[in-house]
């Protein structure tokens, strides 16, 4: 029991290094520092431009409407990243760096050295979200309300939607295994999704009927919703109607079971495509044509 | 006697994608290219302690056999077992045991130092810092790369970089280590640094065994204790590299150098001629001839069959038999 458990930390453990060293030291430590905030306060003046194109057009200021985009927009930046820092862990070592075949023979376990590598992902990621609502909050008008009494349930949420991004993007790792350098599309196409259908942009009442089935069938959808709950003063949540249900334990619940659920699905994704890796020699394959 | 690797009738088939669109362009029926038989059917018994090699050409088996021993590729049939075991149901233990460099690659994380990238496999496989540390700076002195080990991997050369995985090789003190074309690539002098050590670490250290795949003739002879021949995934023999050689002693070594022939076919019709093989260096003037002869007094008749072709013989020579002659003897080809 001892002996697993201190394989998997040491796999977290250095695989998380490893990860920090490959996203920070490609350059000086304060070209870094002013990169990660300069990054999202960039991401931040699109959504001014797409808010001043929208009130110029409409002629409407209505800073609900603006509150519930930006903040959908800045933890968007979490799943984005949480999600692609997964998927590219197997592509970039085999790929890339070449270095899979020596990790995946070392006695680690590859699936946690997977969530190790995206863990400095989400830290950069959860960075970035913090950076955006600063500067939305200092220079945009952002109103944010969190209550000290709020906090938990807050980082309960972050943790559940990091739980099932990670679910997520494992199983979409698992699938690289298998795939060819070029199909990380894939970890690019399923944000995509995420974004129309999970109401980062826009409610979801604004999807014709199928589109609305697909976002509630996506418990992300419910995380965003549950996010803006806890972070928005309730009278502008409430000016964007959703059509989803506002009770956040009944959310929590559902993003507790479906992080449950993507978890076990990335363990059986992860352990069949690897057995499928490795029966059909594709463990160390690079594919660089 | 304790066995680090063992296989029983290992058989590895790679098969082929369909050709769907070559298909649709060639009008030929979708037929797949058919499956590759890597390894057939090998049994192979290595000892604790022994230093072992497997000789072959490439596209033999060597790096199959070598990936499904270090549990990176499931063999199609057979058992293999590492350290007692078995690799397919049992790896965790194996990669406990063991570790592998292969050749002829630049792997590493090029934002990383040659230190950092080093460290991080010892830290894998639960090296204390000491130990890591001490090992670490031993291995950069001994492979030349202590000015190195602040160096971004990025910037190394090919050759630093596979010093390097030679480092990582060996910085985890595996039990049984899988070498690979270890100096594919590299010059004389890093080639030798290499086999010196190797060489050193198994005869020093009790219970190291290591499994060398070369095609260099002259270190397999230089390092193991002994090896297999390996052609086509099959293992043609096994013995010490005096034992195979002396196989060749009731037959005669023959080495001609001639200007270039217009058939070679005939020299396998003649009587006593048991094998051959030539070696044309593109374009040089020269063609290397080199005749395992059951019979001696086949030369005369491969003589006149050089002169019957208008060739010139420049250079004939009765030689002691190599490594690279068993081969020949064994397969009908040259090694390279």
């Amino acid at each position: 029991m001892n002996a697993t458990v201190n394989r998997h930390w040491r796999s977290f453990k250095w695989a998380a290094w490893l990860g920090w060293q490959i996203e920070s030291n490609w350059t000086e430590p304060w070209l870094f520092a002013i990169y990660s905030v300069i990054k999202p306060v960039a991401g931040a003046f699109i959504l001014v431009l797409m808010y001043v194109v929208f009130t110029v057009i409409g002629n409407v200021q209505d800073l609900a409407r603006f509150n519930f985009v930006y903040v959908g927009n800045a933890f968007f930046i979490f799943v984005g990243n949480t999600l692609f820092g997964t998927f590219q862990v197997i592509q970039a070592d085999r790929e890339w760096y070449q270095t899979l075949r020596y990790t995946y023979i070392s006695p680690i376990s590859y699936y946690t050295y997977i969530v190790g590598r995206a863990a400095t992902k989400v830290a950069v990621a959860a960075f970035a979200v913090l950076i955006t609502i600063a500067f939305g909050v200092a220079f945009l008008g952002i109103k944010i309300d969190l209550s000290a009494w709020e906090l938990p349930a807050f980082f309960a949420a972050m943790a559940l939607g990091a739980f099932t991004l990670v679910g997520i993007g494992v199983s979409l790792a698992a699938l690289s295994f298998l795939t060819a350098r070029h199909v990380r599309g894939l970890a690019e196409g399923v944000p995509g999704v995420f974004y129309l259908f999970c109401g980062v942009l826009f409610p979801l009442t604004v999807l014709p009927d199928w589109g609305q089935s697909i976002g509630k069938a996506i418990p992300l959808t419910y995380w965003f919703h549950l996010i803006r709950q806890i972070t928005m003063p309730a009278d502008y949540f409430a000016a964007v109607p959703t059509g989803l249900t506002t009770d956040p334990l009944e959310i929590m619940a559902l993003l507790a079971v479906s992080a449950t659920g993507f978890f076990l699905l990335s363990i059986g994704l992860f352990r069949l495509m690897e057995y499928l890796a490795r029966r059909a020699g594709k463990l160390d394959m690079t594919t660089n044509y | 006697m304790d066995l680090a690797v063992e296989t029983q009738q290992l058989t590895r088939v790679f098969t082929q994608r369909r050709k769907i669109f070559r298909r649709r362009r060639n009008g030929e029926n979708g037929e797949s290219e058919g499956p590759v038989t890597a390894l057939d059917h090998v049994d192979l018994q290595i000892r604790d302690g022994e230093l072992f090699g497997l000789l072959g050409p490439n596209g033999a088996g060597k790096t199959t056999l070598i990936k499904i021993l270090a549990t990176l590729l499931l063999p199609t049939s057979g058992i293999a077992k590492v350290a007692g075991h078995d690799v397919t149901k049992d790896p965790l233990p194996i990669r406990l045991k063991i570790n592998m460099v292969s050749g002829g690659e630049s792997s590493g994380y090029g934002l990383l130092t040659t230190r950092e990238n080093v460290w991080m496999f010892s830290q894998f496989y639960g090296v204390s810092s000491k130990t890591a540390k001490a090992r670490i700076d031993k291995l950069l002195h001994t492979f030349g790369l202590w000015e190195k080990r602040n160096a971004k991997v990025r910037n190394l050369s090919s050759g630093q970089r596979q010093k390097m995985n030679m480092i990582r090789g060996f910085v985890t003190d595996p039990d049984i280590l899988f070498l690979d074309e270890p100096t594919l690539g590299l010059d004389v002098n890093a080639s030798r640094v290499i086999r010196d050590y190797v060489k050193s670490w198994v005869k020093t250290t009790a219970g190291k065994t290591v499994l060398l795949t070369t095609h260099y003739m002259m270190e397999a002879d230089e390092l193991c204790d002994r090896l297999a021949i390996i052609d086509h995934g099959k293992i043609l023999a096994v013995d010490t590299p005096e034992n195979l050689k002396r196989r060749l002693k009731k037959e005669t070594t023959f080495r001609l150098e001639v200007d270039p022939l217009k058939d070679t076919s005939r020299f396998k019709t003649i009587p006593g001629v048991k094998n051959f093989s030539l070696k044309s260096d593109g374009g040089a003037s020269l063609e290397k001839l080199t005749f395992i002869l059951e019979d001696e007094a086949a030369v005369s008749d491969i003589v006149s069959e050089v002169v019957r072709q208008g060739s010139k013989i420049h250079h004939l020579q009765k030689t002691e038999p190599t490594l690279e002659d068993v081969f020949i003897s064994m397969v009908g080809r040259s090694l390279e």
